[in-house]
């Protein structure tokens, strides 16, 4: 009897809850920290970054238009299903990062627990960035707070599993849509992800995932005029620089990168929650 | 062929025509259209495509909620698809319902925009004659330049092919100086065959356009569809000496499925019907999709929908 081939997964973009490959038909080898083959992952192109972007607009009244508490139900699912492929993600950290299986076993409790946190933070948030205005005349001034819109976001290199939640959850528990260019250098961890979003009652298009380069793909979502915000922390200098200047040309939201190396297992605090929330103040009378 | 006969006198005479009308290979059709529809269209011949396809959009609003409003937002779209940009060509014509015709004849007036109007109890036909004859009269009376018809296809499934010839012919007579389309609603004809023989039926009976849907049923426009629709015209003109224009109508959303139909046009009939006399893009969704692209190309950025007008 012959000896059985295993079954290698293909590992493709995500974009509007589906699988596609890259539109350009790309792909790129990814290794391990050793420098071993692991596999080879779809390399989006611009159109990929434009099909996503559709798909995060379509599903931005749905998911901006749910209810904060039901946003947090949902991603305390992802959460749930997280917990479920504890293994998978172990492994998957250990290859690309090289770290020990007892430390990437530690990332993965955090990445559940990071998500778990954000989830509760969906109906507070409004409470700590909302408030009711003292105003000299008879009328209640209020201000709320409401998502950006579709926001960009350039994944951390380092960090597979635990930087890219810290980086997607705070963007859509406040109600924003996002397209994701997840780390070059170790891609599948985020797509592994992304068959957890499919899975746990994230509406499709909520979150998109691009594998690929950065360098070639943040420039389009800059520029894009149907974004409204983008996130570089995963962006050298002079790419954050250059996407910074695409970004004014229809006033998106930037987040800059941090100048040192983040601790992802540092407390998060509400920042990157906050850098993608607009205010809406209202004015409405007393009455006798 | 032998009978061109164009006029026909008994059922039994325009079935023995129709029905001698060559099959239509569905296999050969069905590939050809998706082969066609691979062409890599870049640049400057796509840029040229989208203003091409921009001027033969007939801007259409054929809902229950229609109101006179929103037809002269439309019409006001229509004549300035992108009011920040002058360099973009106006579309064909607005399609509406008879009972906003006036309204948009007024609004569009000296522009050189046509008014299209659906007539003959649309979307289903489902009526009399009489009653089809003076819908058609009232929308002529209010100014429509163009008649969308649509045949009684409860008849044509029949094989009554006399009862939609005649129909097509009072219809045409009701025009007057108006063009007339005929709609087939090649969703319901359910053969490619069918579409063959409703195709040359509208045209023996004196349509000027043969157009394939309502908008209401799905599928709408394919692109086989339509191939064997631009098939009918050429072979028609080549039988009968007269131009017939085509248009697809329904399902055309983005640029892409806009430019393969142009595609569709140049490998079929040749550019004699690349002219928006002759073909014709029913269609709203489909002309911000076309601006889209165009602003991308003038600007390098992609755009979004928040920069232009919704219908």
């Amino acid at each position: 009897m012959s000896e059985r081939l295993s079954v290698r997964k293909t590992y493709k973009l995500f974009i509007g809850g589906a699988f596609p490959r890259s539109e350009s038909g790309r792909s790129y080898v990814v290794t391990s920290a050793k420098g071993e083959f692991l596999a080879n992952a779809s390399k989006a192109s611009r159109k990929d970054a434009r099909d996503a972007v559709s798909a995060a607009r379509k599903a931005f009244p749905g998911w901006s238009g749910a209810t904060a508490y039901n946003r947090g139900q949902v991603i305390y699912r992802v959460a749930e299903m997280l917990e479920s492929r504890r293994a998978q993600f172990t492994a998957e950290i250990v290859a690309a990062d090289g770290v020990s299986g007892k430390k990437a076993g530690e990332l993965v409790d955090a990445a559940v627990d990071r998500l778990v946190w954000y989830a509760g933070w969906s109906d507070k948030i409004g409470a700590i960035r909302g408030s009711a205005n003292p105003v000299a005349g008879p009328y209640f001034n209020l201000s709320s707070t409401e998502p950006t819109g579709v926001v960009a976001v350039v994944a951390p290199p380092s960090g597979p599993l635990l930087g890219l939640i810290s980086v997607i959850a705070p963007v859509i528990v406040t109600g924003n849509t996002c397209v994701v260019v997840a780390s070059e250098r170790a891609p599948l961890p985020s797509i592994t992800l992304a068959e957890v979003l499919a899975t746990s009652d994230l509406p499709g298009g909520v979150v998109n995932v691009l594998t690929g380069n950065a360098e070639e793909i943040a420039p389009w979502l800059a520029g894009h005029m149907d974004v409204n915000g983008i996130d570089l922390t995963g962006a050298t200098p002079e790419l954050a620089q250059s996407c910074e200047e695409l970004a004014a040309e229809n006033l998106k939201r930037v987040l800059r990168p941090e100048a040192g190396p983040i601790d992802w297992l540092a407390d998060p605090g509400t920042e990157r929650m906050t850098a993608f929330l607009e205010t809406k103040t209202v004015w409405h009378p007393i009455g006798v | 062929m032998s009978t061109l006969t164009t006029s026909f006198s008994s059922n039994a005479s325009l079935r023995g025509f129709l029905h001698g009308l060559p099959g239509v290979d569905k296999v050969g059709a069905d590939a050809r259209a998706a082969m066609l529809g691979t062409r890599s269209i870049k640049t400057t011949a796509k840029r040229q495509a989208i203003d091409l396809a921009i001027s033969m959009v007939d801007l259409t609003t054929l809902e229950g909620a229609d109101t006179p409003g929103k037809v002269r937002a439309m019409c006001a779209k229509a004549m300035h698809p992108d009011p920040t940009n002058p360099d973009v060509p106006r579309v064909a014509a607005v399609c509406v319902y008879p009972d906003l015709v006036a309204e948009a004849v007024q609004a569009v007036k000296g522009s050189g925009v046509k008014v299209a109007s659906v007539a003959t109890a649309f979307p289903s036909g489902r009526s009399s004659l009489e009653v089809k004859v003076t819908d058609t009269a009232l929308a002529v009376a209010a100014g429509a330049d163009e008649v969308d018809m649509v045949i009684d296809r409860g008849a044509f499934l029949a094989g009554d092919y006399l009862k939609v010839f005649e129909e097509i012919v009072a219809i045409k007579a009701a025009c007057g100086d108006a063009h007339l389309k005929v709609i087939l609603e090649t969703g319901e004809l359910a053969t490619y065959d069918n579409v063959r023989r409703a195709s040359w039926l509208a045209m023996l009976a004196g349509g000027d356009f043969i157009k394939t849907s309502t908008g209401k049923v799905q599928p709408a426009a394919t692109l086989p569809v339509t191939l064997i629709m631009l098939e009918a015209v050429r072979d028609f003109l080549a039988t009968h000496g007269r131009k017939v224009g085509v248009k697809p109508a329904g399902g055309i959303r983005t640029t892409k499925d806009a430019i393969k139909m142009l595609v569709l046009v140049n490998e079929t009939t040749g550019d004699g019907w690349l002219d928006p006399d002759w073909f014709r893009l029913g269609a709203s969704s489909v002309l911000n999709d076309l601006l889209m692209q165009r602003q991308k190309q003038d600007t390098g950025r992609y755009s979004g929908p928040d920069y232009f007008t919704l219908d």
